[in-house]
């Protein structure tokens, strides 16, 4: 399965049919939930205050919902309209914005105590049209200066993305340490193909390193257990018992049979007849 | 069979409850919202409402939020945009004491006064971001990205 944002830019991707696909999907819904308590807890807000945040790429609001659920006001943009009018559907409580990240926001300094964007970052990495303001650095640059102004100070910006290679996260990074942020990579479950997830955890502010990079989960998923079939040790036992006991021989009678019978079948000759000898271990002479 | 049917029903009339519940642009974004067209540094903010179709919603009242979010308001900005869609009810300076009449009337003002039509014009550049179905298109052509 090639990468989606290989195949067409995002506005056009994610027209209706796509849009409904994969808000009615269950496995990337829990993916996402999964992504977006990550995020939050990486974007660690402190507690009891009501937060206003913004959700880059918030398409059909599947992480809104999440945001709505713990009570936090939120502005959500996107620029694939069809997945903005499935959120409008699900009646998500945040403001919804038709924009392309890569053109920047337009958003007062200091309007938000954090933002987030699940699975969004990746987008920007194409260049749509040769014009140079369509170019994946000139984009990056953009998205980074105008979020930095956007967030107020201190606060973090967590975004998960699917980086195809170093090159890209370097690219990514450096991008955002020119705009001002401090921060870095953060990697869940580096050793899992499956469950590897990696979060750009960026701050602002903080006053000289005083926000600490947090450390990324480490071990195999937990979830991906749950939906197995439970581990049977009877099973493995009885594996175990098979291969360490003494391997019978496969060549037994009853094998040697069934190919004199399959020799005669194909017509072969010079089968040796069947016996009561046929098989049998030979004794030891001496 | 019956229980298809009454799915439905359910899908019709819940399809109908969403055509009347669509989005929403509320003041409060509204007023973190600059022009961010190319070269419109200065005076690009606020926006300014036209033709713009309003609807007011209920939304829960949490005090602590409003008493957090003020510093971050532009005053002058709210209070213009809130005559602007007809509601005068805010003090055209921002009061000292936070009392709870004053908080309720900012809750409305913030959280329940939706444009569901119409546009925003950039006061400087005059660049026009419609807004449709309650979602504003902050979409930039290609000569006006920054």
């Amino acid at each position: 399965m090639s990468r989606p944002e290989l195949v067409a830019p995002p506005e056009i991707y994610y027209g209706d049919i796509e849009a409904k696909k994969y808000t009615n999907n269950s496995r990337i819904q829990q993916i996402q939930a999964d992504m977006t308590y990550r995020a939050l807890e990486l974007l660690n807000l402190p507690e009891g205050e009501p937060a206003f945040l913004l959700d880059i790429g918030c398409g059909s609001g599947l992480s809104g919902e999440i945001l709505d659920e713990e009570g936090y006001l939120w502005v959500g943009v996107d620029v694939a309209p069809s997945m903005l009018e499935v959120a409008l559907e699900r009646e998500v409580e945040g403001d919804l914005f038709l924009q392309d990240i890569g053109q920047g926001f337009g958003f007062r300094p200091g309007s938000f105590d954090g933002a987030i964007s699940i699975s969004v970052l990746q987008w920007l990495l194409n260049a749509e049209t040769s014009h140079p303001t369509s170019s994946p650095p000139h984009r990056l640059t953009r998205f980074f200066t105008t979020l930095h102004a956007a967030l107020k100070n201190p606060s973090r910006a967590i975004l998960q993305f699917y980086p195809t290679s170093d090159d890209q996260i370097q690219l990514i990074t450096s991008i955002a340490q020119k705009a001002g942020f401090g921060g870095g990579i953060v990697v869940d479950y580096p050793n899992s193909k499956k469950a590897r997830k990696v979060f750009l955890c960026l701050f602002v502010g903080g006053g000289g390193g005083q926000q600490q990079l947090p450390k990324g989960l480490e071990g195999e998923e937990d979830e991906e257990a749950e939906g197995r079939v439970q581990f049977e040790k009877r099973r493995e036992r009885l594996r175990a018992k098979e291969k360490g006991g003494k391997r019978k021989n496969p060549k037994d009678k009853d094998w040697i049979l069934k190919k004199k019978e399959l020799y005669r079948q194909r017509g072969k000759e010079d089968v040796p007849r069947d016996s009561k000898y046929t098989g049998r271990k030979r004794k030891p002479v001496f | 069979m019956l229980l298809e049917a009454c799915s439905l029903c359910y899908s019709v009339l819940y399809s109908s409850i969403l055509a009347v519940l669509a989005g929403m642009v509320r003041l409060i974004t509204h007023n973190l919202l600059a022009c961010h067209a190319k070269g419109c540094t200065s005076n690009n903010f606020p926006l300014q409402f036209q033709d713009a179709a309003i609807e007011l919603r209920d939304a829960e009242f949490n005090a602590d939020f409003l008493r957090g979010f003020l510093p971050r308001i532009e005053w002058p900005a709210l209070v213009g945009a809130a005559r602007q869609l007809g509601d005068a009810s805010l003090p055209a300076e921002q009061p000292e004491m936070l009392d709870d009449e004053f908080l309720q009337k900012l809750h409305h003002v913030l959280l329940e006064i939706h444009v569901e039509e119409g546009a925003m014009v950039c006061p400087n550049c005059k660049h026009v971001y419609p807004i449709s179905n309650g979602i504003p298109n902050m979409l930039l052509a290609e000569h006006e990205i920054g």
